[in-house]
């Protein structure tokens, strides 16, 4: 299916919003406005021209982000709940296993164990390399994970 | 030095408007700029490194057919292009020197492992990083 470059640039300045702040809440209506279109035309075409609706693309950079994070610093993960833009470090927690597949801290324990020779590459596209991919919804994919329970309800993802 | 890459092209989605952002933001200079009926050849340089032009071309016919020329300007237009980079004395100054002339940046100057870096984009989309060249390495 063909879009608009002209569009696709504008959805791209949303998307690089979302990069640039991911720690911030982006709820349609403001990355819409950034994009100059409606709410509706904007959900529909973001994922059309990303392959992932905007709030699970913004989860993915959170995750890549707090994993940056536990890697590369001592912060308590508490606080880099709250740097990454969870209210809670349940929420955070929880989704990250979720996504990830390992508890924050276990992940923490292990990058810090692992040597590692990031200098070669620009860091922000190291951490692009190791972003999660988010094919299905959280809410799906713990569906799946809890062995198809018939619980058709719909969680919302975002946290 | 006469071996080595010569030129390496981006895709741009107007050649004018790149000319305005290349040469006139970040203060390249024109190398070629030659037109032939539709097509133009355009190259720009970096003031400092006379060996190597980045090109501006305009996916389009008949060099691309015209669905092909579609897909890359979409392409671009999505910023899916590969990762470019500048290397700068000064990041911060570049950042404020470049942000008051209208250069769409995505990303403020960031301290990394001693080296800063920020990222911005042409108007076509091609994403830049701009890396303050380390000092250890002159």
């Amino acid at each position: 299916m063909s879009q608009d470059p002209e569009l696709l640039r504008r959805l791209l300045r949303a998307k690089d919003r979302m990069d640039g702040a991911s720690h911030e809440a982006w709820p349609v209506m403001r990355l819409a406005r950034v994009s100059g279109v409606s709410q509706a035309h904007f959900a529909r075409s973001f994922k059309e021209a990303f392959g992932v609706p905007p709030h699970r693309y913004l989860l993915t950079r959170r995750i890549e982000r707090a994993t940056a994070l536990l890697r590369d610093t001592d912060l308590p993960i508490t606080e880099i709940a709250f740097e990454t833009g969870w209210n809670s470090q349940g929420t955070f927690g929880r989704t990250f296993r979720d996504i990830t597949g390992e508890n924050p801290q276990a992940l923490r324990a292990r990058e810090k164990a692992t040597p590692h020779e990031p200098e070669l590459v620009p860091g922000c596209y190291l951490s692009a390399a190791h972003r999660p991919s988010l094919t299905i919804a959280v809410s799906e994919k713990r569906r799946q994970e809890a062995g198809a329970t018939k619980d058709g309800s719909e969680e919302t993802e975002v946290p | 030095m006469s071996q080595g890459v010569g030129v390496v092209g981006l895709y741009v989605r107007d050649q004018d408007e790149a000319v305005q952002f290349y040469v006139g933001k970040l203060g390249f200079r024109v190398h070629t700029d030659a037109r032939n009926g539709d097509y133009r050849w355009l190259t720009v340089q970096h003031p400092e490194q006379p060996s190597f032009q980045l090109g501006l071309f305009l996916p389009q016919p008949p060099v691309l057919d015209a669905a092909t020329a579609q897909t890359v300007r979409e392409i671009v237009a999505k910023g899916a292009m590969p990762p470019l980079v500048l290397m700068v004395d000064d990041c911060r100054a570049a950042y404020a020197r470049m942000r008051a002339l209208g250069v769409e940046f995505t990303q403020e100057p960031v301290d990394r492992y001693g080296a800063v870096d920020a990222g911005f984009r042409d108007p076509s989309g091609n994403g830049w990083k701009m890396i303050e060249a380390q000092r250890e390495q002159g």
